[in-house]
């Protein structure tokens, strides 16, 4: 059901864990479908991301988009984070069973909702970011019979 | 291959050797088609019938009584779709349950698609369906109650008896699904006032492919698959002969093995659920605790979600299964534990472990403490858990 790369990265997640006082916090996702992701950034003072840390409550490919999600951002700056799309993250893992494509968008979300904490934080403004929704759910498709 | 914990029996069983070996001169030797007028096909005709016998018995039912079919789904779509048809005349309106199996609940949908209206019961919290509300629920141009005997996920033994009573009281046609239930407990269709009734070989360890409709004497019912006069021309198509020989086989072992077998089964079962509620927190068995089938476990482990868990489950070589959103790929969990009163974060979180009789105490053993070992990695990466510590602390 899922490549290689998504259950490397579900056995073995990179980056799990907090950040204390961390510069960005992003929550996404809600318990109802199933899903939830926390993403913690850490980014100093040349907007580098130089610490990236996570927690997901969700499904295997959940826990694997997230994960990759984390290598994806890390060391980089906020613009090149900001490219982080959830096909970016759906590519680097080989793809995803279409069922679990929401897996990436969150991902994605929870990126951009941890750099718009950031943002919030520093009263600063990251081009091309949005206010993050917070629940993504309303998007999926009805299961048909 | 590290040794396999196979503990998903009702998804389905391994075939017992003994059912295979009745089988297999069904295929080479014994391969003639039961309709045809020269003795070679009269074996298998012979085998049909003596496999028929065995199932009639079985349930306290004649052999004319039962019609073999493709499984379980089949059975259900038949009863149902068939008896729609049947009875419109008299009334377009149907009673069954919301923890139903799928076979059932999207008949239901699709017969609602047709002109006809379908009633969802409530059940309480451990999946019993209420009585009070399907008495409530009966209206004149009611034409059939569908109520499983046993829940698929849970293991809920419905009042099937309380249940054909009523519908018995009132003239109207009672059908249960008895996958999950027959082999696993004894079932008499005249006790219990059932009408109809569904069940499955491969849930008692015989093969896969086959199952059958008992049809009670007198009940106006369509056939569903046109085509030759087999199945007393209510159910063409030439019959699997090796399936049905199978078929009877399994029904005759697990009959005779039933009160034993279920003894040993609740024992491991008891056995399970306490040691999982007394060594795991935040850990809830969904059903209820005795009136459930002897094979069956359900428990929810609070912000862990469960696709996660039975992947990491199996990596130990444990098989399970889940009434997780993410096994079905639809985004809702479980109909049944939302229909038990479970909020969606509790039901993602579930866990099924359906055992059999090769099932041991070490097996037991070995399950719990692997458990215990993915729960916990998993709550340490869960910001449910996270959030919940923090307030609680």
């Amino acid at each position: 059901m899922y490549s290689e790369k998504v259950m490397d990265h579900f056995k073995n997640p990179r980056n799990v864990g907090e950040i204390d006082n961390a510069s960005g916090v992003g929550t996404v996702g809600n318990a109802k479908c199933g899903d939830i992701m926390r993403i913690f950034l850490d980014i100093d003072e040349d907007g580098i991301i130089q610490d990236v840390k996570f927690k997901t409550f969700g499904c295997g490919a959940a826990v694997a988009t997230s994960s990759m999600a984390t290598e994806l951002v890390k060391g980089k700056t906020i613009q090149e984070a900001l490219q982080v799309t959830n096909k970016a993250v759906m590519e680097a893992l080989d793809g995803l069973p279409p069922v679990k494509v929401h897996c990436s968008l969150l991902a994605e979300e929870a990126i951009h909702a941890a750099l718009w904490d950031y943002a919030q934080k520093n009263g600063i403004q990251i081009e091309g970011l949005e206010q993050p929704k917070n629940d993504i759910s309303e998007e999926e498709e009805e299961e048909d019979y | 291959m590290k040794k396999m914990i196979y503990l998903d029996n009702a998804a389905t069983t391994r075939t017992a050797p003994e059912v295979v070996e009745a089988m297999l001169p069904y295929f080479s030797e014994f391969y003639g088609n039961a309709s045809t007028v020269y003795e070679f096909g009269g074996m298998s005709k012979e085998a049909i019938s003596k496999a028929r016998e065995i199932i009639a018995d079985a349930i306290g039912a004649k052999e004319n009584e039962i019609y073999f079919t493709g499984g379980g789904s089949e059975s259900d779509n038949w009863a149902l779709k068939a008896t729609a048809e049947a009875y419109k005349s008299k009334g377009r309106h149907i009673i069954t349950s919301k923890i139903e199996h799928h076979a059932i609940l999207h008949t239901c949908e699709w017969l609602e698609q047709n002109g006809f209206e379908v009633t969802y019961l409530d059940v309480d919290e451990f999946g019993v369906v209420k009585l009070e509300e399907l008495k409530k629920a009966i209206r004149p141009d009611t034409i059939l109650i569908t109520i499983m005997f046993a829940n698929n996920e849970i293991g809920t033994i419905e009042p099937v008896a309380e249940i054909g009573k009523i519908a018995r009281e009132h003239g109207i046609l009672f059908h249960t699904d008895a996958v999950q239930a027959f082999g696993q407990v004894p079932i008499q269709v005249d006790e219990l006032n059932i009408d109809m009734l569904s069940a499955s070989a491969h849930k008692l360890n015989g093969p896969k492919g086959i199952g059958f409709l008992y049809i009670r004497k007198g009940i106006k019912i369509r056939s569903f698959l046109h085509g030759g006069a087999q199945e007393r021309k209510r159910r063409a198509g030439t019959e699997n002969v090796p399936g049905i020989v199978g078929f009877g086989k399994a029904v005759e072992l697990a009959l005779n093995s039933m009160e034993e077998r279920a003894k040993r089964e609740c024992e491991l079962r008891d056995y399970l659920m306490e040691r999982v509620l007394k060594e795991i927190p935040f850990t809830r068995v969904n059903g209820d605790r005795t009136n459930r089938l002897p094979n069956n476990v359900n428990f929810c482990f609070q912000f862990v979600e469960g696709e996660s868990l039975l992947i990491m489950l199996d990596m130990k070589g444990i098989c399970g299964s889940s009434g997780s959103a993410c096994t079905s790929g639809s985004l809702d969990p479980s109909h049944v534990l939302l229909a038990i009163g479970l909020p969606h974060e509790i039901a993602h979180g579930s866990l099924r472990l359906t055992l059999g009789s090769d099932t041991t105490k070490e097996d037991m053993d070995t399950v719990v403490e692997a458990i215990k070992e993915i729960v916990t990695q998993l709550r340490e990466m869960s910001p449910l858990y996270e959030d919940y510590m923090k307030k609680n602390n």
